[in-house]
């Protein structure tokens, strides 16, 4: 946990250090208004500085509205895990960088977060490790009234010994931050199963949508992009593009472009919606709201990161984690105190109580 | 010697802040703006008395 906690935090401010550390081509200054580049543009211009690779996703960029990614893999049917993004313009369709992360400092903290190295197995074990965590923090709530009983909310015994001030330090803190703890890592857990959230949509809704092109193989030549998009916004009224699959990858049919769109609001922001485009014809095939179970883990992805109401929520999200971490060390002491002296901490402090009363008193 | 707390005033005061703090995590969901104003008030109301608590204590004592 204290893992999770540590590397969580710069995580937290992952844009800001990237940005730090290293440059990007920015994109083109533009006009409010100018148009957007023509998609099949932009895309023959990635695909130009990609030779060998296929196109798997085309991204908007949610933080900066001028620029686009184009996602490549070595084959349609390579694990996206290890692709490479291209940066694009999204006004002039040119190509500004395409960035190797895997060396970065963020790129190390997010697979330590997230699966230590070890891919699924590694995030169903941090999984268990926020299960845990949940579990911790339920049973703290419970042991919480019964070592608060002779005190005032708030209290802080800064005179007495190193074991009864870190009591108080760790009750104070852990019951302040109890909501928030519990939102964080139970939401934590629900990110680590996304894997598997991906595989039940696969083969339950999308099979759905697309169960009579099921035998088309991947289509030679494919439709425009440009207008596969067109004709997903137009089918979805009030919602912008958010990123668009092309056939044969996880996230669509073999034959299907996929068009994932999202709302205004912070929370539709995030409940991504598909538009299925038929990649030999260019026509709508269909277009459905998520089932709940992908809805749940859109909704626990902000709730996790903090990323969704400005920088001073980064900010506080930061200031918490410290304090999480305070609450794990302090957990951690007294447990090892107890253990060492075979007593329990309560019943240690009202040793020392009982040794300093009479000196009190004297 | 200080009577046994019961339950509820061990609990209201957790209470009233898990209250707050669910209203935050929401609120900045919900919209842009004014949302965002109420979710860092109440997120930084656990923050603030945690430092609160701590330092006034040892103030007084020292």
């Amino acid at each position: 946990m204290l893992l999770l906690c540590i590397t969580g935090l710069p995580l937290i401010f992952h844009h800001e250090i990237d940005d730090l550390l290293h440059a990007e081509v920015k994109p083109a200054e533009v006009a409010p208004g100018t148009p957007m580049a023509d998609l099949d543009k932009l895309l023959a211009n990635a695909m130009a500085k990609s030779p060998g690779q296929v196109p798997h996703f085309l991204i908007w960029d949610r933080d900066d509205p001028n620029a686009m990614f184009v996602s490549v893999g070595p084959t349609i049917t390579a694990n996206p895990v290890n692709n490479r993004l291209v940066r694009m313009d999204a006004h002039t369709g040119d190509y500004l960088d395409s960035p190797d992360v895997t060396g970065r400092f963020t790129y190390i903290m997010l697979k330590l977060h997230t699966d230590m190295f070890a891919g699924l197995p590694g995030k169903l074990f941090l999984g268990l490790m926020g299960i845990l965590f949940c579990v911790a923090i339920i049973s703290g709530i419970v042991v919480y009234a019964p070592s608060m009983r002779k005190l005032d909310f708030g209290s802080y015994r800064s005179h007495r010994p190193r074991i009864v001030r870190w009591l108080d330090v760790h009750n104070l803190a852990g019951i302040l931050l109890v909501m928030w703890t519990v939102v964080v890592g139970f939401t934590g857990v629900i990110n680590t199963w996304a894997d598997l959230v991906l595989k039940m949509w696969q083969f339950g809704q999308l099979a759905e949508m697309t169960a009579q092109y099921k035998d088309r193989e991947v289509p030679t030549k494919l439709t425009s992009l440009n207008s596969a998009v067109e004709v997903a916004a137009h089918a979805v009224p009030g919602m912008t593009p958010s990123f668009v699959a092309f056939p044969g990858t996880i996230f669509t049919s073999k034959s299907h472009y996929a068009v994932f769109l999202r709302g205004e609001t912070p929370v539709t922001s995030r409940l991504l919606k598909p538009a299925l485009i038929d990649a030999e014809t260019g026509k709508l095939t269909d277009s459905r709201d998520m089932p709940w179970y992908v809805s749940t883990l859109f909704i626990s992805q902000p709730l996790h990161f903090g990323d969704y109401g400005g920088m001073p929520l980064k900010i506080l999200w930061a200031i918490l984690d410290v304090l999480t971490i305070i609450v794990l060390g302090t957990g951690v002491y007294l447990w090892l105190r107890r253990r060492k002296t075979g007593v329990s901490t309560v019943r240690a402090i009202a040793q020392t109580s009982a040794v300093e009363a009479p000196l009190a008193s004297s | 010697m200080q009577n046994h707390k019961t339950l509820w005033q061990i609990f209201a005061a957790p209470i009233l802040i898990g209250v707050l703090s669910s209203i935050g995590l929401i609120a900045a969901l919900v919209g842009d703006g004014w949302w965002d104003g109420i979710s860092w008030l109440t997120l930084a109301l656990p923050v603030l008395l945690y430092f609160f608590f701590v330092l006034r204590r040892r103030r007084v004592n020292s």
